[in-house]
């Protein structure tokens, strides 16, 4: 490569020059249900891992931490993105569920278009919290089940359904994160989701 | 001779130097914000800064800078801030993340999902 590029730390794509509008999809699910086998399924890079650090005021670097900087937690998260055209830019965010991580939704996640609660039904508890959650803050979601290979429990979705006690209007997926097809068809059900939302919005006088 | 490391994320302190002593962030940068230089850096700039520049020749977003930097959002927004208001970059804040409550129209949603379908 030219000396263009050579700027740029190796395997990284620099976005196209006409890019303008970045948009956020937040993946939400608890450890290990294959949040980040989802985004590098989808991604057109590899994925990258940062943080954002609060302390208990909610504020960002604790002013006091000279002195002990004992209140300040880190959130990690990882992300990917998709250049949707050349001007459109969508980025993808797996975002732990834990309670802390919900202090910094506004601040990292506000302007999202969506949310999707990713669901491994050997560990269903962890969901419930998320959905809790996303519909608190007024998120619009769509809950996709990773299906493993050794999940021999074979849930129904009506039975998945049920047990997350979600209502009638959310859809309700199954995915194989590993697969790009399948990770591209849970972000179609999200924005096609999303778009229904947004069409019964305008037509209402 | 050993390459200066950007900021050892780790410590608070040395959070508490990069800033300068501040912590209230840019809140107009967004996550997905995306940014674009200005001008090369110049001599005598913060190193940050000028890592910040050389990453933005092209259209970088704000969580990007931050993972290559490997400093906390915060800390990259305050010093996105910092060169904003020295002329040395330009913003490019996304539509939809002017107020939490504010959602997309369908006429964005019907571009993502033609996109989407493009992949």
């Amino acid at each position: 490569m030219g000396s263009v590029t050579s700027e740029l730390p190796a395997g990284r794509t620099p976005l196209a020059d006409a890019a303008e509008t970045g948009l956020k999809i937040v993946i939400v699910g608890g450890f290990g249900v294959g949040k980040t086998t989802l985004v590098r399924s989808v991604s057109e890079i590899r994925p990258l891992n940062t943080e954002e650090v609060m302390t208990q005021a909610g504020v960002g670097v604790d002013e006091t931490s000279g002195v002990a900087g004992k209140t300040t937690t880190t959130v990690a998260f990882d992300f990917g993105r998709i250049s949707l055209n050349e001007r459109m830019v969508l980025y993808l965010f797996g975002a732990p569920g834990q309670e802390r991580f919900w202090f910094l939704w506004d601040r990292l996640f506000s302007g999202t278009l969506g949310a999707v609660v990713l669901v491994d039904t050997r560990r269903m508890d962890d969901s419930w919290y998320a959905i809790d959650r996303l519909e608190h803050h007024g998120t619009p979601f769509v809950v996709a089940v990773n299906r493993f290979d050794d999940d021999s429990a074979g849930h129904s979705l009506d039975e998945i359904r049920q047990a997350l006690a979600l209502p009638p209007h959310v859809p309700l997926i199954e995915c194989d994160a590993r697969v790009r097809r399948s990770g591209k068809d849970v972000l179609i059900t999200l924005v096609d989701h999303l778009y229904d939302l947004a069409m019964a919005r305008e037509t209402t006088p | 001779m050993t390459p200066r490391r950007p900021v050892d994320t780790g410590d608070p302190d040395r959070l508490y130097t990069v800033t300068g002593g501040r912590s209230r962030a840019d809140d107009a940068f967004d996550l997905v914000t995306l940014v674009v230089r200005e001008s090369e850096p110049s001599a005598g700039m913060q190193s940050e800064h000028v890592r910040i520049l050389e990453m933005c020749r092209h259209p970088t977003a704000v969580v990007e800078i931050a993972a290559e930097l490997r400093l906390p959002i915060t800390v990259v927004r305050i010093l996105l801030g910092d060169l904003l208001a020295m002329g040395r970059i330009t913003a490019r804040h996304p539509r939809a993340a002017e107020s939490v409550a504010s959602l997309p129209d369908s006429a964005l949603l019907k571009e993502v999902l033609h996109g989407l379908r493009n992949l």
